[in-house]
């Protein structure tokens, strides 16, 4: 790696998926309404619901491409 | 007078809290540590492991508070009460990508406050000043409002008076002071237990007793099941509802007893793990927001054995009155042995953090700078014995509507410190002048707005080239802090040249 190589974490592609959540449960027009319900619940609380396990989800993939990245990085290094 | 005491309720619920004692005197032994020491009472000596820490931020953040007054909002305002759920999904990008590099940093230099970690940073004892008091001053009215929780359950099994309430915090004082970060960790996994087993049994029974979800849905006034829709030029309450949860969720880790909870984490991928992790915990959160719903379909309102309670506690007493309705006394005692407990992990975490962010950034940096590590360590503890009598006269002698307003007026300020405290983490450009400039500027609009609505709420109506923006007083005024803080660094930047940097970049990956 080049000098100092290990200070900085590269900015992968992959972390663009951090944005999505803020983008899903901001953007309250789009889910301020009822319909479709599921099983009763309007769509403005299930849709919110079911962000909290997509927005752990995509943290899923960060987090393996980087520690991935990191072992390769570190390969020669003994960390 | 209705609330008679429920004698079954009340052995499981004094049972459960008895148990919890012992734990958090026992604490002091668990993975012992050399307790003279502040990196070990006061951060469990850096040592919590993915599970341990999941419990402990769990409880740390998931306050009983929260578990009484969202829904409480809910049953009494509607959806605008369900905002926790994008602010909790909103926090965890940021745990993810900004704090394991204040973990770094924080190990390689010792840093135990967030405060500490300015100080090294940009080189300024006045800015870790005003963060270390800042978030002091934002965490003791929060400390406060867990008390609230734990009396609204007390009056819940019909007993009267201020004595359980004092008791309770002389115990939790005790064993906070001699087992110091362990006590709450520790207890945070029976907590969780009890809270989780408590919502699985109340979103189960519940709706099953009250004919499903749909009907729960449909007793809930129609203009209170959704956010009001803009008119005209006018957000209104869609803006509001954005804007509390972005402000709150760049909030929350600021806080100190946040920040204890990262740093007392065993690594870095720790703290990674957890924000895939601690959502199970925004899962219940929703879940529990919803029974200010099934609050309002049971009608507990007019259940005239509940008139005392409400007529008390106003719409916090709604989830105590639903359990008392719906639950049998053994399971009653259950659930409010949960949100006591509940009260008491996030109470002694706090008290914690504001101990050391007193004894490391005020009583070291300014009373005693020379002082040996077990006078530190001591000072702390007597730190978090004072904050927490402070706590206590403040709920038993001011209104508890005091409590509140200062706890929203906290969120306001403590989101101040970001500039220093997260941009500080990317970036050492920004001049401590600066940044100091750009907090009393937020501190002061933020203010002002809160004491313009009368310090009742925190939406604040900004109006913008024709348009009417509501927006969360935290967040406008943290964007005034910012702009302030990078105007006036560009100029100082071209003065003065001395940068008094304590760390490098390695320190912080």
């Amino acid at each position: 790696m080049a000098e100092g190589g290990k200070a900085r974490r590269r900015f992968r592609l992959v972390h663009l998926l951090l944005i999505v959540p803020y983008i899903a449960v901001l953007w309250v027009p789009y889910f301020n309404r009822a319909e479709p319900a599921l099983a009763g619940v309007p769509f403005f609380y299930w849709y919110q619901m079911l962000w909290i396990v997509l927005g752990a989800a995509l943290l899923w993939p960060i987090y393996w491409v980087e520690e991935r990245g990191n072992k390769n990085a570190n390969k020669n290094d003994g960390a | 007078m209705t609330a008679a005491l429920d004698w079954t309720a009340i052995i499981v619920f004094a049972a459960l809290f008895s148990f919890v004692t012992l734990l958090g005197f026992f604490a002091a032994r668990w993975r012992k540590g050399d307790l003279t020491q502040l990196n070990e009472w006061g951060l469990g000596g850096r040592r919590f492991g993915t599970v341990v820490t999941w419990f402990l931020l769990g409880g740390d953040l998931y306050t009983a508070y929260t578990f009484v007054a969202v829904p409480a909002l809910m049953f009494g305002a509607g959806a605008v009460g369900f905002f926790a759920v994008p602010y909790t999904i909103l926090v965890y990008p940021i745990l993810f990508v900004v704090f394991p590099r204040l973990w770094s940093v924080s190990r390689k230099h010792g840093y135990v406050t967030a405060a500490d970690f300015v100080r090294g940073r940009f080189g300024s004892g006045t800015l870790a000043l005003a963060i270390a008091v800042t978030g002091i001053v934002a965490t003791m009215p929060y400390i406060a409002l867990q008390l609230v929780g734990i009396e609204v359950v007390i009056a819940g099994l019909g007993i009267h008076g201020e004595a359980p309430l004092i008791i309770a915090f002389v115990i939790l004082a005790a064993y906070t002071y001699t087992s110091g970060l362990r006590a709450p960790a520790m207890i945070a996994v029976v907590k969780d237990l009890l809270i989780y087993i408590t919502v699985i049994a109340a979103v189960i029974i519940i709706p099953a007793e009250l004919g499903g979800y749909a009907k729960i849905f449909a007793s809930v006034d129609p203009k209170n099941l959704l956010l009001a829709t803009p008119v005209g030029k006018n957000l209104g309450a869609q803006s509001a509802y954005a804007t509390l949860a972005l402000g709150s969720a760049l909030a929350l880790f600021l806080y100190p007893h946040a920040v204890t909870g990262v740093l007392s984490s065993s690594s870095r991928h720790v703290i990674r793990r957890n924000a895939v992790a601690l959502p199970a915990y925004s899962v219940a959160l929703g879940l529990i927001s919803l029974l200010g719903y099934m609050a309002v379909a049971a009608g507990v309102k007019s259940n005239p054995a509940f008139a005392d309670g409400f007529k008390e506690f106003g719409a916090n007493y709604a989830v105590p009155a639903l359990f008392l309705q719906m639950f049998p006394s053994w399971f009653v005692g259950v659930a409010f042995a949960a949100i006591a407990i509940g009260a008491l992990v996030p109470a002694a975490i706090m008290s914690i953090a504001c101990a050391n962010l007193f004894t490391r950034n005020i009583y070291r940096e300014y009373l005693d700078p020379n002082c040996a590590p077990a006078r530190e360590s001591q000072v702390a503890k007597i730190a978090s014995l004072v904050v927490k009598v402070g706590a206590l006269f403040f709920i038993i002698a001011l209104p508890t509507s005091y409590a509140i307003e200062l706890q929203l007026l906290g969120g306001i300020w403590i989101i101040q410190t970001l500039p220093a405290v997260l941009l500080g983490l990317y970036t050492r450009w920004l001049n401590p002048w600066a940044l100091l400039t750009g907090w009393a500027a937020g501190i002061a609009t933020g203010t002002w707005m809160a004491a313009e609505l009368n310090f009742a709420k925190s939406i604040y109506a900004l109006h913008i080239f024709g348009w009417t923006v509501p927006c969360y007083a935290a967040l406008s005024s943290l964007l005034l802090n910012i702009a302030v803080s990078v105007v006036l660094s560009a100029l100082l930047n071209m003065v003065l040249r001395t940068r008094v940097d304590a760390t490098v970049a390695e320190d912080y990956v």
